[in-house]
């Protein structure tokens, strides 16, 4: 194929062999040799990768691998360890001990040490809270309480509303996280029949100003405020609820557990209530006191605090 | 086939020569030079920061240029000067060619200066010729502090870089007592090798092999295009070129037997430091440098004949047609240009010394309270850009009845460049047959100082 013949016309290829190949009439590819300095960069780069294999993990085989010379060198739990180098342990390396860690342990430490009228009226330490609150609370609590706090109708508390049944002061969230929590109400369905059930829905429906008949509300109230339906050792005489029990308030009209607020007509709302007496309620937050250090649930509880509804 | 797969280089033996475009090189030189080496030791008063005119401080996140501080998101600035710069080149091309590789470009201008070093030391060109096929100590002896010298500018070069990234004197007494961060050494270290390697050994094939815009830029020439250029009519006649030899040594009997201008002395090749010869028209290698219009400039001047041979002219011009300097694409380069550099202009200097920025928490996007408002949360971040302490509060304006609560932060105190998120709530008692969602602004308003501007964000209250 090769009539390696010169280039006539163009200076630039003065002298320079084609191979051969022409386009569109006159169009040559030349065929300059590749300049030296190339080949030694070539040369180079086949050096830099024998080296490469030397120190690092690099080439299969079986089912297992070269793992090179070099190694990293890691704390976990006060323990140090030494394995060939990998990605993974230097990012446990910089989890525990880089720069970054460092100075989140050590603020974290500032958390601990300040009272907590000096982080909520603190910028500096709020925004740290509210920074490492949310990783944490993406770890451990959003599984539940979704991101952002506000929780699943019947399932798990929204935590973004100031509706509290334990309490809503950062304190007392500390506590709730620390050793968890057990709701309960005991059911009803041996207690109380059918027609009680539904005046005691009328009468708590009152209590949060929902308007009905009433002569039910009035039995209702008899029942809730007497000995035979009982309901005022938790809820309390006005409703507004025990928070040593974790009774809810009744006489907002936020619901946690069945969607009041959502339901289409006064049989609906009753029907609602009525079967949630019948069944009882029975939920458990788990304790996080042995998983999270005292300083980590502080942080957590003031995130949680400042969701919007802290007290 | 070639004889070879790969080629030594060629050694270029570049030789000296004096004249307008060589006095404007050194020119040129010196003022890179100055600039280059002095800037980062130019001391600027500054309260909150290292007192340096032009800092590069990458762990601070921030640009000191003289008056001006640039921050990350500045960098619009940068992608404006980028293409400011990139037209700026292709217009320059379009018109005058080369210019920046023959007189701007670092390389060319440290190249320059290894190639004085070289001169200063070894000789000339034929100096130099002779040294290069000797050994012996003498020839060692000064092959050895050529090199010394190149590396030593080098490590000069290198070490100046890395003081733009910070406080310079500081910097080079940490650099001497061993005290610098890794990066100080591997930035000088790094920059000292490749100045060595590219100035000094690889020198015109950095613009032949590897510079992409010594081969992008011939798509930017046209026939008016200010060239280096040999006038071949002149030169070689009807009848070529020829050494002034007797009987040949006036243009008057040059001419009566058809012979060019051209004496081949072959001083305009001897000069050319990437190795042409630019008798063979235009070629890519061609920096543009004009040395050798001052070369042949020497020579007709001693010949007394008149200077041009080799000169700045274009392809038109050389064809006996005019220059045409102002048509349509040098326009369509400059319309952009203008626009680009006053919307950069009006940018910098519409900076304002505080931002601010809101976004609602989205998840919930609202809640309702016990006594039945509702509540959204916002995430409020603050940057304090100017250079003194501030004091801000922060007020709700737009929603009448709604209530701003940022819990027990009356006031937020910000050093200067310190930046901070704070979560904020809006309660609304909402009346009935409100729209599901309403405009509300977050007004930043500083308190201390006095006389700084209220920077308002608007933001949205969602209802239900």
């Amino acid at each position: 194929m090769s009539e390696s013949g010169q280039s006539p016309e163009a200076p630039a290829g003065k002298g320079v062999p084609t191979t051969g190949h022409t386009w569109d009439d006159n169009l040559r590819e030349l065929d300059n040799p590749l300049p030296r300095w190339w080949l030694w960069g070539f040369y180079a780069t086949v050096i830099f990768s024998l080296i490469y294999w030397l120190l690092y993990p690099a080439w299969p085989v079986a089912d297992t691998f070269t793992k090179g010379l070099s190694t990293v060198t890691f704390e976990v739990d006060g323990e140090e360890r030494t394995t060939h180098w990998n990605s993974r342990a230097l990012l446990v390396r910089d989890m525990q001990t880089g720069d970054s860690a460092l100075r989140q342990r050590e603020f974290l430490q500032v958390i601990d040490d300040s009272t907590l009228d000096e982080v909520l009226g603190d910028t500096n330490k709020l925004a740290f809270v509210n920074s490492y609150g949310r990783g944490m609370f993406g770890d451990f609590c959003a599984a539940c309480h979704q991101t952002g706090g506000a929780g699943l109708m019947g399932v798990y508390p929204n935590l973004a509303d100031d509706n509290w049944h334990w309490g809503g002061d950062v304190e007392t969230i500390a506590q709730t996280i620390t050793h968890g929590r057990l709701g309960f109400m005991p059911d009803y369905r041996e207690v109380l029949d059918e027609q009680q059930r539904d005046h005691v829905a009328a009468y708590v429906l009152s209590l949060a100003g929902y308007e009905g008949d009433a002569e039910k509300i009035a039995r209702g109230g008899e029942i809730f405020q007497g000995r035979e339906g009982g309901c005022h050792a938790c809820h309390r005489h006005d409703g507004t609820g025990l928070r040593s029990q974790g009774a809810p308030d009744l006489t907002n009209d936020i619901w946690q557990n069945i969607d009041v607020a959502g339901a289409e007509d006064d049989a609906a709302r009753r029907a609602l209530i009525s079967q949630l007496v019948h069944d009882g309620v029975r939920q458990e937050m788990p304790a996080f006191g042995d998983r999270l250090s005292d300083a980590e649930i502080k942080v957590l509880a003031t995130y949680v605090h400042q969701f919007g509804g802290g007290q | 086939m070639p004889d070879t797969q790969y080629q030594a280089r060629i050694p270029i033996y570049p030789r000296a020569v004096k004249g307008r475009f060589r006095n404007l090189k050194w020119s040129v030189l010196a003022l890179a030079y100055g600039v280059y080496f002095l800037l980062p030791w130019l001391r600027w008063e500054r309260e909150h920061a290292a007192n340096q005119a032009v800092l590069f401080d990458i762990p601070g996140r921030r640009f000191y240029l003289f008056d001006l501080l640039v921050h990350p998101q500045d960098i619009f600035w940068l992608a404006a000067l980028l293409i400011i710069l990139a037209l700026l080149l292709f217009m320059v091309t379009g018109i005058a060619g080369r210019v920046f590789c023959g007189y701007f470009c670092f390389q060319t201008l440290w190249t320059d200066v290894f190639m004085l070093i070289e001169r200063w030391v070894q000789g000339d060109r034929a100096a130099r010729m002779r040294l290069a096929q000797q050994g012996g100590p003498r020839a060692m002896a000064l092959k050895g502090a050529t090199h010394g010298l190149w590396l030593l500018v080098a490590f000069a070069t290198g070490l100046t870089f890395t003081l733009y990234w910070a406080n310079a004197p500081d910097l080079v007494v940490a650099f001497f007592t061993g005290q610098a961060a890794f990066a100080a050494y591997a930035t000088t270290g790094f920059l000292t090798i490749t100045t060595y390697l590219l100035a000094g050994l690889l020198r015109e094939q950095v613009c032949t092999y590897m510079c992409p815009y010594a081969r992008f830029q011939s798509v930017m020439f046209d026939k008016d295009t200010l060239i280096v250029s040999y006038d071949a009519a002149r030169g070689e006649g009807s009848e070529g070129r020829s050494k002034p030899v007797r009987g040949l040594r006036s243009r008057e009997e040059r001419q009566a037997r058809g012979l060019g201008d051209c004496i081949d002395c072959g001083y305009c090749v001897q000069v050319c430091p990437v190795g042409i010869d630019i008798r063979d028209g235009l070629q890519y290698q061609c920096i543009h440098c004009a040395l050798c219009v001052d070369a042949c400039d020497t020579v007709m001047d001693g010949l007394k004949w008149p200077r041009g041979l080799v000169r700045y002219t274009s392809e038109n011009a050389l064809e006996g047609r005019r220059t045409r300097y102002f048509k349509p694409k040098t326009l369509g380069y400059a319309a952009p240009l203008v626009l680009i550099t006053v919307l950069l202009v009006l940018g910098i200097a519409h900076q304002t010394p505080l931002d601010a920025s809101v976004s609602q928490v989205r998840q919930p996007l609202f809640v309702q309270l016990s006594d039945g408002s509702i509540q959204n949360s916002y995430e409020i971040r603050l940057h304090n850009k100017a250079q003194h302490p501030v004091v801000l509060e922060l007020r709700l304006t737009g929603l009448d009845g709604a209530a701003l609560d940022t819990g027990r932060i009356e006031r937020v105190s910000l050093m200067p460049e310190q930046r901070t998120t704070l979560l904020a709530r809006v309660r609304y008692d909402v009346p009935a047959g409100a729209p599901r969602q309403q405009g509300v602004v977050f007004e930043v308003v500083p308190v201390e100082p006095e006389g700084m501007d209220v920077v308002r964000v608007e933001s949205q209250f969602i209802l239900r």
